[in-house]
């Protein structure tokens, strides 16, 4: 017993020493496949928190909006019966700052600096509130109601930034100080290994069943010319070069020195167990215009990169397994339209 | 064309609307003979399916002649008599393959959509709103059907409309829940509803061996249906105090050994339980009111299956889990994966093992369909089917 895996890898719950193995060698899975499965899982460690700093981004710039758009009536609410002009510039001010705060948590991919300037914030808030409070005149309830309410807010800044701070490095945050946008999905297609790597190969299909794209031409021995549409019927084109390939395993690409965002992806074949096929992995990585808060603008209108990928693939499924991609009467056109025959052309 | 829009809760208007056209080439289009009214329609008549919009149109039950055909359709001919399964199945994906054409990968072209509320998508469905791909339904002259080498199945021109039209739909799901139940010699099944579905679980759980079957529903109509047409034993829960205890007394205590929903998620019941589930449907807090899956779970025999082929449309409230853990029970369900069936209950019907057409009530015109929703819906002029004639 123990002595079957030779080779320690990445295993993080146990400081990348391995234990031995349980199973009798004839029931025992082949390490190499949950080898390559367990990497596949540990790629999302380290997204966690995320959602609650979004969370705390999201709440700063709203508190800040109405902090810096209505300095008086927030005055009030926190227990100043009287606002003046200085009392309001401070408001003012500090709802820059909190804007800020939710800005930086936002656009940065690895928020957590930005959340402990967070936790900065609050120190400042609660020494302005102990000022308020020391002035008779105000609402006495009001200030230790909101100071309540900082020093709990206060608390969750610091649950998010202690957990943003101890994220490991793995490849879900690799690059995040570049504040590249990285974003992964996969499907399962019913087709040879082989006849799926073929088609992918051919880069001139991929505008089959990438709805972004306008044409792809290969230019040269690993060169090709990308042409996607944007908004309003305009094109962006850009180079790209194909930087690894390996025959029904691995097609990686990225865009050359000139194009207008930088991006890059991968595309990883293997064999689905049990004849179910071929898993079918993308990547890709870009920079966008800003950084992660565009994104998450983008988001809102449904344009976020990971479910275009999830789409594109799903046509790429439906291509390589039915021939097209599937239409209704009410998908044909962008936006909702009802389930009914128009004559209104296909627009994918 | 003429077809059956939905253009909000209650309100459907037969409308002229642009013919259906080839949109992949392994469509065709399918011009109506007859269609029906499904069970599952009302769901979306009283506005309790999300995503619904106003001019979608309706009817996932029909069958006619072939048309036209798209290039790379090979074996479905301008001319030919098809009944098309109410599931779109592309036949080359891994469910296909295994069958289960219910859970086809490709067909739903709103997948996404279906997997941020249900985790993952089952196949497209005609006239079934947008969560399961936004397709035309066939409650119209005309209706364009996708992988027309899958789905239409030819029928003999010596069959009518009627024999064959429940093919569709209702014929296999009815059948589909009695085998699911895996029927052995001296079982007891219940069933709860006694629309059609209900009805064809009934005579299907005869045909799979049961003993006896117990027929549950409270409208004396449909219960003497069932006991005269399906041969079910039938109680009216509005005349009894509590179902579970007269299923125990017929059972002699053991409970029926499978037990079918083939009501869902409208379901009725007297008393407080009842006025609860309503109000937090009203207040959209929960979408179901899964009165008949509770009971069915409460009356099971231990060790016994409980089959939900009544439709579910989302979360529900206060699921005996613990009766079905510690009682070992099974549950299965599915929308019907049609296309396994037709060809086996079609060779039934020949054989005439069974008459499907007992169900019907109604014939009308496709221009009345309508009035159709509203008698099937009110339970008015003792209705249990309605098939519309669209030529």
């Amino acid at each position: 017993m123990g002595t079957s895996f030779e080779n320690d890898v990445d295993a993080p719950e146990n400081g990348g020493r391995r234990m031995g193995s349980a199973l009798a060698p004839e029931v025992r899975p082949r390490s190499t496949a949950t080898d390559r499965y367990q990497r596949i899982a540990d790629e999302d460690r380290g997204t966690g928190g995320e959602s609650l700093a979004d969370f705390l981004g999201y709440f700063s710039i709203g508190l800040g909006l109405a902090e810096f758009l209505a300095p008086t009536t927030m005055s009030r609410v926190i227990g100043v019966k009287h606002p003046d002009d200085r009392s309001r510039s401070t408001m003012r001010l500090m709802g820059l700052r909190e804007i800020g705060h939710g800005v930086a948590i936002l656009s940065n991919q690895q928020p957590s600096k930005a959340v402990w300037s967070r936790v900065a914030g609050d120190v400042v808030d609660l020494a302005l509130l102990g000022r308020t409070l020391s002035n008779p005149d105000n609402d006495r309830g009001r200030t230790l109601f909101a100071t309540a309410n900082v020093l709990a807010v206060a608390a969750l800044d610091v649950m998010a930034a202690k957990q943003l701070s101890k994220q490991p490095d793995t490849v879900a945050n690799a690059g995040v100080d570049k504040g590249i946008i990285r974003t992964k999905r996969s499907i399962t297609v019913k087709r040879p290994i082989e006849e799926v790597y073929s088609f992918w190969h051919d880069f001139e299909n991929l505008p089959r069943f990438m709805r972004h794209l306008e044409s792809v031409s290969v230019t040269g021995d690993r060169r090709s010319h990308w042409v996607a549409k944007a908004p309003a019927g305009k094109t962006v084109e850009w180079d790209a070069e194909t930087t690894e390939d390996r025959e029904n395993e691995l097609i990686a690409w990225r865009s050359l020195p000139g194009a207008g965002v930088y991006n890059a992806g991968e595309v990883r074949f293997n064999a689905a167990p049990g004849n179910r096929g071929t898993e079918v992995r993308v990547t890709l990585e870009y920079d966008p215009p800003m950084g992660k808060l565009g994104s998450k603008v983008a988001m809102l209108f449904r344009e976020e990169p990971g479910q275009q990928v999830a789409d594109d693939l799903r046509h790429f499924k439906q291509v390589m397994e039915t021939g097209e991609i599937v239409l209704s009467d009410a998908t044909k056109q962008r936006g909702m339209h009802p389930a009914k025959p128009d004559n209104k052309p296909v627009e994918l | 064309m003429k077809a059956t829009c939905w253009m909000g809760p209650k309100k459907m208007v037969v409308k002229e609307v642009p013919d259906p056209k080839i949109l992949n080439q392994r469509d065709c289009i399918v011009k109506v003979t007859s269609t029906a009214i499904c069970g599952s329609d009302l769901h979306l008549y009283n506005g309790f399916l999300p995503l619904m919009e106003p001019g979608d149109i309706m009817g996932h039950e029909f069958m006619g002649e072939v048309v036209e055909v798209g290039r790379d359709v090979k074996n479905v001919r301008t001319g030919d008599r098809v009944v098309v399964p109410f599931p779109i199945a592309c036949g080359a994906c891994g469910a296909c393959q295994a069958k289960a054409y219910s859970l086809c990968e490709n067909s739903n072209p709103n997948a996404w959509v279906a997997e941020k509320m249900l985790g993952h998508t089952p196949s497209g469905i005609f006239g079934y709103t947008h969560l399961t791909g936004g397709f035309a339904g066939g409650q119209a002259e005309y209706v364009r059907v996708p992988f027309a080498d899958v789905g239409p199945f030819k029928v003999p021109e010596d069959l009518t409309d009627d024999q064959v039209l429940f093919l569709s739909d209702i014929l296999p799901t009815g059948y589909m829940g009695a085998e699911m139940c895996g029927i052995k010699p001296g079982d007891t099944v219940a069933v709860w509803g006694c629309g059609p579905v209900g009805q064809f679980a009934i005579a299907s759980a005869y045909l799979l061996g049961a003993e006896k079957v117990i027929a549950i529903d409270r409208f004396p109509y449909r219960l003497q249906m069932a006991r005269e047409r399906a041969g079910a034993v039938t109680v009216n829960y509005e005349e009894v105090d509590s179902v579970p205890d007269v299923l125990k007394d017929l059972t002699a205590g053991r409970g029926p050994d499978h037990c079918i929903d083939a009501v869902g998620a409208e379901g009725h019941t007297h008393g407080v339980q009842y006025v609860h589930d309503r109000a937090k449907q009203m207040m959209r807090m929960q979408a179901d009111r899964p009165i008949a899956l509770r009971e069915a779970i409460m009356s099971c025999a231990n060790g016994g299956t409980v089959s939900v082929i009544g439709v579910y449309a989302g979360l529900i409230d206060k699921f005996p889990m613990n009766a079905v853990m510690n009682r070992s029970l099974t549950i299965k369900t599915g929308q019907c994966h049609v296309h396994r069936y037709m060809q086996p209950l079609l060779d039934r019907i020949q054989k005439g093992e069974l008459d499907p057409t007992f169900i019907i009530t109604h014939h009308m015109p496709l221009s009345e369909a309508a009035r159709g929703y509203d008698i099937f819906n009110k339970k008015l002029e003792d209705c249990e089917k309605v098939v519309l004639k669209a030529a």
